[in-house]
């Protein structure tokens, strides 16, 4: 048909010139039958007819023919759909369910793992870590940095930027002063050419120009485009203004262009420039990262070596505090996507499955379908329908449904990413700031006309290859006599073998997740977590290295910064105690369940030498431990007598106790890090989880806050009632308590615990791949269902020969479930191999539970055994019920 | 099957027959449009009128489909005329096309020379 539309046409005045010859060769036999000349040539003008309309037929049949077999098509299509509803629907709900589930998950797939990072040749951009004995990815120092810069021939440019020194979720860590107080932003410091590395260049105003980075004069700061929205109305002379950021004045050079994002450093609203001054002055300050772009055709192999080559150099000059540091280059895409990848690909998968099984179904329905449709077909064929026309007419059906269900997908898709991005802890979105504006766009709809094309196909070939199986002509012969038709079966069963196989992988899959899920929110935090409420505080002590922050109106006390912290300090735990239905209340530098970072290397100057071991080290006030009731199992906890002027002590974990010292009790032992004297060890604290659930608990040591105090801390406090109506006025007592202190706006401990990186992760993969999982159940469950009904009715005849022939009822109804069970085992047989394959290929998203659990097994197969059976159970009772006399008489 | 169908399945058969009948006229050899027609009048004893148009039209349609094929030459008398061959998938088509409409045919004929009523059992 199409060929007609190309191919070149017949002229009309050819058919014109045909029609004329006719006209004289008629003329011509009547007037060798008699009839006169003029007469001859006016019969044969009337004989034929309409002339014009006829060529007028011909000019319209090319074009027309075509558009009047698709319309023709098109309206029986739906007919036949229309007579049909239930199929239809089924079919189109079906599809359309697989392709939504498959678009959501493309949609978060694009946007995080297909779409390049809005940089310039973002392929060229790496990460730089330092690393440590502990890992490969730590902090990097400001004066590695500069060596790193200098001595490097593998990179175009090096840049730093500072890492968040808080963690995920405890707000801003800059202090931006606002008429209504100070207010927590988000800040990173940057080297000069940071943007420049990547590639980007503000909209407005400057970039900072190289060695502003050096001068510790100038504070100076870029905007995001969201800040400059927000806070200054898209002001375009911004630039030149001032602001107060962590009680600096700093000016206002730029703002960045909309699109600018940079998920290591969240959504940060404050670019400022980075400065030698301060912490920055020592080399074992590691407080940041840096990026790199990569010189023409230098491969990440080969800036690895040389930057390990470097950090070799620097620890031969820099012996102590360059200890065994290495040095880390990663890609880039690797570190910012690198986290979400296994859990996106793993839902790629799934989708993918779960829209195989949409399509088996589908592809299964429309094979019962032409078979009940064979004699409409064979009738069509005998009567003129060329094979190409009921092509044409399944490709027009199959085009009908797949439209319908894409557009229902596609639907359904955005109801879905939507769902999916609920899903996703407000926390986490911002490190994710790529997922943030996931919706319709192009590669979507490409994805879903894609897919709607392998439905189409689909969908057409199935009934034709139907069709093939058997002569058309055998439609009509065997008028409808329905001997059981060995070929559909075998074919149909199949599928219904792949679709239950499909399913339990899915059911499988979705177990193990859902079970590390269990296992994690099981996990021993070391904490009773109910109503503990976590706040991250900044206070800003007066007078501290010479600096005058604005707040500060009175004259600085003649005292030095520790004394300052631990008063500001002091009074934001007497204001907590003072609030009515506060239980108790502490200090820590940092909350549990927190990154588990903050590591020192340590060592025991009274044992042999253990290398260099590292723990996690926290500063914590008093009534710590007791306020998270984690029990102490040796000596005693930190007291409010554990001072500056008191000796040094620690409290150890049960872990560190362990590793190091056996059975022992490591009670008056003593424990020593670089930049510390040797403290004394004076009891032992069960584990309290400080990193990520899903990570095993680090060595920790714990030491008296007021020893070693600290500008920005943590407060827990222990609330006797509910914790989440307490919150609101927990952080409202320290927000009005004194200019200088800064709360975070809080969150409970079951909330911060909710929110963290592992839950969300485990969380999302259970519930995505369990709701994949279900629908494959259902969709496996609802084929097997159709397959074995339609077995049942084509058989119907030969139920009644049999019972007629003194069949048992109950023979009959095994002989039904009896197909059933063999379909549903050799699914399951299938599905049990490919689930342990899945499975292991899921390893690293497990927790606590192994990727060949048999317990899973066999519950999958229990409940799919259960699943089959019912579905099988209605045809089975409408075989048994089958009345041999009506049996025989209906064909 | 539904009211609307058989109207579809009436041009169906219409245009069928038409093929069918121009198929077997030129198995005896090619001809013009104007000796098919008079060939399909003469020898179904002027019962079948061929609507020239359609016919033309049929021929046109045939040849699109490769059954037949077409060229100009020169009748007996010397007029200019588009003369028509039948192809080999032409031929196929034809003893498929007479199969179908024998066994169709047998089946109408079948049911109309039935006498009398029948039970549906008997």
């Amino acid at each position: 048909m199409l060929r007609n539309l190309f191919r070149r046409k017949r002229s009309e005045a050819d058919f014109a010139a045909e029609i004329r010859s006719h006209l004289e060769l008629e003329a011509d036999e009547l007037e060798r039958e008699g009839v006169t000349h003029d007469e001859a040539r006016y019969q044969a003008i009337r004989t034929f007819g309409n002339v014009r309309e006829a060529q007028e037929r011909f000019y319209l049949r090319g074009r027309s023919e075509w558009f009047e077999n698709l319309s023709r098509d098109l309206r029986y299509a739906l007919r036949q759909l229309h007579k049909n509803p239930s199929f239809a629907l089924t079919a189109i709900l079906v599809l359309a369910f697989g392709m939504g589930a498959a678009l959501t998950i493309f949609a978060f797939v694009d946007a995080a793992l297909i779409r390049p990072l809005p940089y310039a040749q973002p392929s060229r951009l790496v990460n730089l870590f330092e690393s440590i004995p502990a890992g490969p990815r730590f902090h990097l120092s400001w004066l590695d940095y500069l060596d790193w810069k200098r001595r490097n021939h593998v990179f175009e440019s090096v840049a730093f930027y500072s890492a968040r020194s808080l963690d995920f979720n405890s707000g801003g860590d800059f202090v931006l002063d606002t008429p209504e107080g100070g207010e927590r932003v988000l800040g990173t410091a940057v080297s000069s050419g940071f943007f420049r590395t990547l590639g980007v260049a503000p909209i407005i105003g400057r970039d900072f120009r190289e060695g502003e980075d050096r001068s510790s004069s100038s504070n100076l700061v870029i905007l995001s485009y969201a800040a400059w929205q927000k806070r200054f109305s898209s002001d375009t002379h911004v630039v030149g203004r001032a602001l107060s950021l962590n009680g600096v004045s700093t000016t206002i050079i730029g703002v960045l262009p909309r699109s600018f994002q940079f998920a290591p450093t969240d959504a940060t609203d404050f670019w400022v420039i980075a400065s030698s001054a301060g912490c920055n002055q020592m080399r074992g300050c590691h407080n940041a990262y840096g990026i790199a772009r990569l010189r023409q055709g230098a491969s990440i192999a080969a800036a690895s070596a040389e930057m390990n080559n470097i950090a070799a150099q620097l620890e031969k000059e820099n012996p102590q505090s360059n200890f065994r540091r290495g040095a880390t280059v990663l890609p880039l895409s690797d570190v910012i996507v690198g986290d979400i990848r296994p859990l996106l690909e793993m839902l790629l998968a799934g989708a993918a499955l779960l829209l195989l099984i949409a399509i088996t179904n589908v592809a299964s329905l429309l094979m019962v379908r032409a078979e009940k449709r064979r004699r409409e077909i064979a009738l069509r064929n005998a009567l003129g329908a060329s094979t190409t026309r009921l092509a044409w007419q399944f490709l027009t059906e199959g085009l009908l449904l797949a439209s319908s269900a894409t557009a229902v997908g596609l639907a359904l898709a955005l109801l879905g990413i939507r769902m999916l991005k609920s899903l996703i802890p407000a926390n986490r979105m911002q490190a994710m700031p790529y997922l943030e504006h996931i919706t319709l766009n192009g590669h979507m709809i490409a994805a879903a006309v894609a897919l709607s094309c392998v439905i189409t196909v689909v969908c057409t070939l199935t009934p034709m290859l139907r069709l093939a199986t058997n002569n058309m002509r055998d439609g009509l012969a065997d008028g409808g006599r329905s001997g059981t038709n060995n070929v559909w079966k075998r074919f149909g069963s199949n599928l219904v073998a792949v679709e239950l196989a499909t399913a339990m992988v899915l059911l499988v899959c979705a177990g193990l997740l859902g079970q590390s899920f269990y296992r994690l929110s099981q996990v021993d935090t070391g904490m009773d977590i109910d109503n503990l409420a976590v706040l991250h505080v900044m206070t800003q002590p007066c007078a501290r290295e010479g600096e005058r922050p604005a707040g500060c109106t009175a004259p600085p006390p003649a005292s030095d910064g520790d004394e300052q912290e631990n008063a500001l300090a002091d009074e934001v735990l007497a204001t907590l105690r003072a609030l009515p239905g506060t239980k108790s209340a502490a200090i820590t530098t940092d909350a549990p369940v927190g990154d588990g970072d903050g590591l020192s290397p340590i060592s025991f100057p009274d044992m042999p030498d253990l290398g260099t071991p590292e723990a996690n080290g926290r500063w914590v006030s008093e009534d710590y431990f007791s306020t998270l009731k984690a029990p102490l199992l040796q000596g005693r906890g930190i007291s409010v007598h554990d001072d500056a002027k008191s000796p040094y002590v620690a409290v150890v974990n049960h872990s560190l106790a362990k590793r190091f010292f056996g059975t022992k009790s490591p009670i008056g032992s003593r424990l020593s890090f670089p930049g510390g004297d040797a403290v004394e060890i004076v009891g032992v604290i069960d584990d309290i989880k400080e990193g990520q659930l899903d990570t095993e608990t680090r060595p920790a040591f714990y030491e008296p806050f007021r020893q070693l105090p600290n500008a920005s801390f943590f407060v827990i406090v222990r609330t006797s009632q509910d914790v989440e109506s307490a919150l609101p006025s927990i952080v409202k007592s320290l927000r009005h308590l004194n200019q200088n202190i800064t709360p975070s706006d809080g969150e409970t401990m079951a909330e911060r615990i909710h929110d963290s990186p592992s839950a969300y992760m485990h969380r999302a993969s259970a519930w995505v791949v369990g709701c994949f999982a279900w629908m494959a159940l259902l969709l496996g469950v609802v084929g097997l269902y159709g397959v074995i009904a339609y077995s049942v009715s084509q058989r119907t005849r030969e139920i009644g020969v049999r019972m007629a022939l003194g069949a048992q009822r109950s023979t009959i109804h095994r002989m039904v479930l009896g197909e059933a069970v063999r379909l549903a085992l050799t699914g399951m047989a299938v599905g049990i191999v490919c689930s342990l394959a899945a499975g292991s290929l899921l390893h690293g998203l497990l927790f606590g539970v192994s990727a060949w659990d048999p317990a899973t097994l066999l519950a999958v197969a229990a409940m799919l055994s259960v699943a089959v059976l019912a579905a099988s159970f209605i045809p089975a009772r409408t075989a048994a019920l089958v009345d041999p006399m009506h049996a025989l008489r209906a064909e | 099957m539904t009211t609307q169908k058989k109207t579809d399945d009436r041009v169906a058969l219409l245009q069928g027959t038409l093929d069918l009948l121009i198929l077997k006229t030129l198995v005896m050899g090619p001809c013009h449009g104007q000796g098919v027609a008079r060939l399909i009048q003469r020898q179904s004893e002027e019962v079948l009128f061929v609507d020239h148009g359609s016919l033309y039209l049929a021929l046109q349609r045939l040849e699109d489909r490769k059954w037949i094929s077409a060229k100009w030459g020169v009748s007996e008398n010397n007029r200019k005329a588009r003369f028509y061959t039948l192809t080999t998938k032409g031929r196929a088509q034809l003893a498929e096309k007479t199969s179908e409409w024998e066994r169709l045919a047998r089946a109408i004929g079948l049911i109309l020379n039935n006498k009398g009523p029948q039970n549906e059992g008997a």
